[in-house]
């Protein structure tokens, strides 16, 4: 009911609005439904909310609407554009000054400036601050001292990052990296307040940041209430009155309460319902690419899977699975079938080369079975494909990968899911190298450009690179792109790797994944990011 | 009596012990948690190991138990994962969760004892068949869906209740979750209730009872019923542990954020200090409830004497 | 009137329990003259309680229909492809979530398998996993809390609060821990696992019952008499207590069919590709909604089955009560 006092900007006819949607409910519920203000569904995030330790969807979605960092991703296009970056510039792809823009402040009223930049850094960097993100500052000079990788840390600050000026600050990186300027929109990179380092408690308890809402309540584990920042100074003003997030249980529950009109957004319909989404919604449902890409990550640990011939193999089954087919009959089109190893969003020149992996990725079972043969036949004589049973329904589509190969091969137990408790356990077992079997990896981009899709994923002993696949030629190729200070011919040198992974097979790539949300008929204008996260500030509430 | 409570009271100290520190051990074996809180990443060896660090993960796992235990009597929980105090988590979850199972604790108790005692006394008619075919239902059927059902039924189409669960959890909002818990032990109740009084109708007492004229109603109320209860004083006892622990899938589906949720959180993110805070809570729960149980047998067969 | 309940009546002539003793403190001494170790009940004198209670099932229709149903689950467990002869695994996705048609009556589920084959093929794991893990709760149960209830005192102390301790284990929790470092194919090591949690149920229950049943005057006479502990708790005691046993024990047996499908669902049940109907219950339950026939079939088979124990225990314990006679 507070928010009713930010609703100013609403037109009279909230009124009628707000009556429709009363007829649409079972009744208000905990107080919201008030003008102006989206009610969301949330899940309680793993991690506490810091910008540098948040790296899930649930923690992003606060920090996409309290922070606003030096560059931000287009919520259309996903291209990075300068926020309360001034200008960034570069001779040498090495050493960066970074101007900030004068008159931003965070909403306690303290002044943004490039000590609020350098300090945010340095704290995410450090290895005593245990942030889950620290890895993104790792191309900045004089990591190593900060964040090494065995014993005690020698240094607290980066040594690459010196304030020059109130609002300039310069960067060194240890190695070229000409596209690094756009990494910057990743919520890591965003500054803090004084308070932060001051009352870290309290600051947890509510954080304080220098985007378009603030936090007004915060229930841990039910309930945070945002609301619009009248000082906000950047463009990007929100559209409504503020942000109800409730935490839900399960996502299918948040879309019953959607559809009996208690909720204005579910950002992820469960597969189950996505059938019922037209009658139930009428339209009001969003499905849109989201920088996510499914694969299937082989053990090249394992020296059965490393054979001269294994390639044959890997490509087999890559023929043998029906993607089409599952995308549209277990996801309802949910998920796009991949063609590549990048994702739609990064759009022609960022990198995404529709139909790279040709036949490849293509249904074929005779081929499929061909190739499979003369790569001498599946390890072991049976395709276990290792997932986590905990999160996500891996079940299904794993079951219908299995199918499909099986029917492909004809042997109804060439292919069966092998499902680990939990995801804790499930990295535990990759990490160690205890999987002799492939097992689905999920890569969801940090930032949208298309090294981000190769070099952690492919490069040798890179941090995602969880088969522990390795090939020099690919390492040079990333080497050359990253010191490449042309974008287009960087985005060239990237494809090339990119087909090598194909040539070799690396991973299968499986389908792409979409964002989906449905919303109620009180909210329009509703989207979702490149990050498949709604874009909040541009909800208009009728 | 006082004596036996008294001895009763002192037994829960092992349990306690050992019960925290099966759950305590059964945790740790399930391996490092801290892969988990990395996403698909890696977590780089050294942000690792300070976290490990952090969370005391780095320490033999009986120093681990130790220490845990000694914060426990001071009444300091630990901390869950996501920074929250599990003390924090327990206050909010508890609550709720015991207003949840008081509510399927008492359709169990009404509804489940009257439809023993009519299907009891009414053994091989159409009422005894049918609640035999809604046993069978809520049997084969699984709670999720039940719930779901209802929740499609009452929260959407007819708009009867929230389909959803505020977090205020009051009484009246979970009435319906209570009955989707209550489910399964409903058919227990029914079924342990039909059994007792049918066996008992034939004794002695009660030919008695009824030969001295006394009204239906006080044999069934204060000679049949009374000696039949105390299977269902045992199951429901028992039961009362199970509800509060082990509701994950009706707290789910109506969005409570209880104690089921909460655990199943705690041990699919293996974060032991929040399993160890909440089953040692559940264990004291079920010790409670046991020695009432116990009691009660005296209360309904004075036949049965504690020393 | 109790007298006349026991028709071998507490002479303590026809057979003392056999071989187990388990007298452990208390009243072994009038017990050891008559009967002697090797006692089984002559036929020709009263017929023992269980002889009689099996003459009584064998006219009973209810224990005959149970038991026609279960020996029809039995043999299909043992040869599914007598009704059923195709492959359970064969699934095509493009026939996803169909319904009813020529060859395929019951339909197809999520992946485009066919329900009727996945029925009949699932009832093998499920029925063992039902069948077995509820003896071995029953029998384990009943023992433990039979004892203490006997017993009392000390040991009543110590078995209770053994039980209390695995009544704490969540089961999620002893699933992943006890059953994730198993590779075993087979459904024993998810048997094991439902009977080491669920045994404190049946405990609790049976240890309820035998503390009312040793207070009733029969066994005090019988105890006054002489009667071994053994013989007590066989003789006497447990016809008398078994009722809320079966009770429970059959009811369970349906929840720990569908518990089979939670440990499946986490990994650490049945290693797929093994086809159940608890699995094929919970992939079901989600499509409600739109596709319920999938649902209806397996869940149609697992009610079926819990009514024919539910039927057969009822009879057995008719027969076990001497008061019906």
């Amino acid at each position: 009911m507070r928010g009713a006092t930010h609703a100013k900007w609403a037109a009279g006819a909230v009124v009628v609005a707000l009556a429709a949607t009363a007829c649409g409910g079972g009744g208000s519920s905990g107080g919201s439904g008030a003008s102006g203000i989206v009610r969301s569904s949330w899940g309680d995030p793993q991690n506490p909310l810091e910008p540098a330790n948040t790296n899930e969807v649930q923690g992003g979605k606060v920090m996409d609407m309290i922070f606003r960092g030096l560059k931000r991703y287009d919520p259309k296009t996903g291209k990075a554009e300068n926020m309360l970056a001034d200008k960034i510039e570069t001779k040498d792809s090495q050493n960066f000054t970074i101007t900030v823009k004068d008159g931003w402040k965070f909403s306690n009223g303290e002044k943004v400036t490039a000590k609020s930049f350098v300090d945010a850094w340095n704290y995410g960097a450090s290895l005593k601050n245990g942030q889950k993100n620290a890895y993104f500052f790792g191309q900045i000079d004089g990591y190593d001292k900060v964040h090494p990788e065995s014993g005690k840390q020698t240094a607290d600050t980066l040594s690459g990052l010196k304030v020059t000026g109130p609002l300039t600050f310069t960067v060194k990186l240890n190695q070229k990296f000409s596209t690094w300027p756009d990494i910057l929109g990743y919520a890591a990179f965003a500054p803090l307040p004084k308070v932060f380092y001051t009352d870290h408690a309290a600051y947890v308890k509510k954080p304080i940041g220098d985007g378009p809402y603030t936090v007004e309540s915060y229930q841990r584990g039910s309930q945070m209430s945002l609301r619009k920042w009248d000082g906000y100074p950047g463009s990007d003003k929100a559209q409504n009155g503020g942000v109800d997030l409730k935490v839900y249980t399960d996502n299918n529950t948040a879309y019953t309460d959607l559809t009996a009109g208690n909720l204005d957004l579910v950002d992820d319909v469960p597969a189950s319902q996505l059938k019922n989404v037209k009658n139930d919604l009428n339209g009001r449902y969003i499905n849109t690419p989201a920088g996510i890409i499914q694969t299937i990550a082989f053990p090249f640990y394992d020296p059965a899977w490393n054979k001269p011939n294994s390639d044959k193999v890997r490509k087999g089954l890559s023929m043998a699975i029906n993607r089409p087919q599952i995308t549209k009959t277990i996801f309802n089109d949910t998920r796009t079938p991949a063609t590549d190893w990048t994702s739609p969003v990064l759009g022609k020149d960022g990198g995404y080369k529709a139909g790279l992996c040709g036949d490849l990725c293509k249904f074929n079972p005779t081929e499929a079975k061909k190739l499979i043969q003369e790569g001498g036949g599946i390890p072991g004589g049976q395709l276990k494909i290792g997932y986590n049973a905990d999160t996500g329904s891996h079940k299904q589509w794993v079951d219908a990968v299995c199918n499909s190969i099986n029917n492909a091969l004809g042997n109804d137990k060439a292919c069966v899911g092998a499902p680990t408790g939990t995801f804790a356990d499930f990295r535990n077992k990759i990490t160690n190298q205890k999987l002799n079997y492939p097992f689905r990896a999920g890569w969801q981009m940090d930032y949208p450009l298309i090294q981000d899709f190769m070099q952690p994923l492919y490069y040798t002993d890179a941090s995602s690179n969880d088969g522990k696949w390795s090939n020099k030629q690919f390492d040079a190729l990333v080497d050359k792109a990253n010191a490449e200070p042309d974008t287009a011919k960087a985005v060239q040198d990237f494809q090339k790797a990119e087909e090598i992974v194909r040539d070799n097979m690396v991973t299968i790539p499986l389908w792409y994944q979409n964002g989906s949300a449905g919303y109620s008929s009180r909210v329009s204008n509703v989207s979702l990011n490149p990050f498949s996260v709604p874009v909040y500030n541009e909800i208009k509430v009728k | 009596m006082g004596r036996y409570v008294i001895r009763r009271l002192l037994q829960m100290i092992p349990v306690f012990i050992g019960a925290t520190m099966l759950i305590f051990l059964m945790v740790n074996v399930m391996g490092d948690p801290i892969a988990g809180l990395c996403g698909e990443r890696a977590c780089d060896p050294a942000t690792k190991a300070q976290l490990q660090q952090e969370f005391g993960l780095d320490k033999p796992v009986w120093q681990q138990y130790v220490t845990y235990m000694g914060n426990v009597f001071t009444g300091d929980f630990g901390t869950a994962f996501n920074g929250q105090k599990v003390t924090d988590l327990m206050s909010t979850a508890f609550p709720v969760t015991l207003r949840l199972t008081l509510v399927a604790i008492l359709f169990e108790i009404v509804v489940g004892v009257t439809l023993g005692v009519v299907t009891g006394l009414r053994r091989g008619r159409p009422v005894d068949t049918s609640v035999l075919m809604l046993t069978l239902v809520v049997i084969a059927v699984p709670t999720f869906v039940t719930g779901l059902l209802l929740q499609l039924l009452l929260g959407v189409k007819w708009g009867w209740i929230d389909p959803a669960v505020s977090p205020a959890a009051n009484f009246s909002e979970l009435i319906v979750p209570g009955l989707v818990l209550a489910s399964v032990s409903l058919a227990y109740v029914t079924r342990l209730t039909r059994t007792s009084i049918a066996e008992n109708r034939r004794a002695d007492y009660v030919r008695t009872a009824i030969a001295k004229g006394l009204p239906q109603h006080r044999v069934i109320t204060r000679h049949l019923l009374r000696n039949s209860l105390i299977p269902v004083v045992t199951f429901i006892g028992a039961d009362i542990g199970s509800l509060m622990g082990g509701a994950i899938v009706t707290e789910r589906i109506f969005n409570i954020h209880g104690v089921g949720y909460q655990l199943y959180q705690g041990i699919v993110r293996q974060n032991s200090q929040t399993v160890v805070g909440f089953v040692t809570i559940l264990v004291i729960v079920f010790l409670v409830v046991n020695l009432i149980v116990d009691l009660l047998y005296a209360v309904l067969d004075p036949r049965i004497r504690y020393a | 009137m109790p007298e006349s309940q026991q028709p071998d009546g507490a002479i303590a002539g026809t057979g003392a329990g056999g071989a187990m003793d388990l007298a452990t403190g208390e009243a072994t001494t009038l017990e050891k003259t008559p009967g002697g170790p090797e006692g089984t009940g002559p036929q020709g004198k009263p017929r023992s309680l269980w002889s009689d209670a099996w003459h009584d099932l064998r006219r009973n229709p209810v224990f005959l229909v149970s038991g026609a149903i279960i020996l029809f689950l039995v043999i299909i467990s043992i040869w599914p492809q007598l009704i059923a002869s195709g492959n359970p695994l064969e699934c095509h996705l493009s026939k996803a979530q169909q319904g009813s048609q020529p060859g395929h009556p019951f339909g197809f589920d999520g992946q485009g398998c066919d329900v009727y084959t996945r029925t009949v093929h699932g009832a093998r794991n499920s029925v063992t996993v039902g069948v077995c893990a509820t003896l071995g709760v029953a029998l384990l149960g009943s023992a433990l809390g039979g004892l203490a209830g006997f017993f009392g005192g000390f040991w009543d102390g110590l078995l209770s609060r053994i039980t209390d301790i695995f009544f704490a284990i969540p089961v999620i929790l002893g699933g992943l821990v006890l059953l994730s470092v198993v590779t075993s194919n087979t459904v024993w090591p998810v048997v094991g696992f439902i009977v080491l949690l669920g045994w404190p149920q049946i405990a609790r229950i049976a240890r309820g019952a035998v503390i009312t049943a040793k207070q009733n005057d029969y066994v005090q006479a019988a105890r006054a008499l002489g009667a071994s502990n053994s013989r007590l708790l066989l003789r006497h005691i447990a016809p008398n207590a078994v009722a809320p046993v079966i009770v429970v024990a059959t009811i369970a047996l349906g929840t720990f069919i569908a518990l089979e499908a939670t440990l499946s669902y986490l990994g650490v049940g049945l290693k797929p590709p093994a086809v159940s109907w608890g699995i094929d219950i919970s992939a079901a339950s989600p499509y409600i909604r739109n596709a319920p026939h999938m649902l209806l079939w397996p869940a149609g088979a697992l009610a079926i089955t819990v009514l024919a124990f539910i039927m057969l225990g009822d009879a057995v314990r008719d027969a076990l009560d001497p008061k019906l006679r």
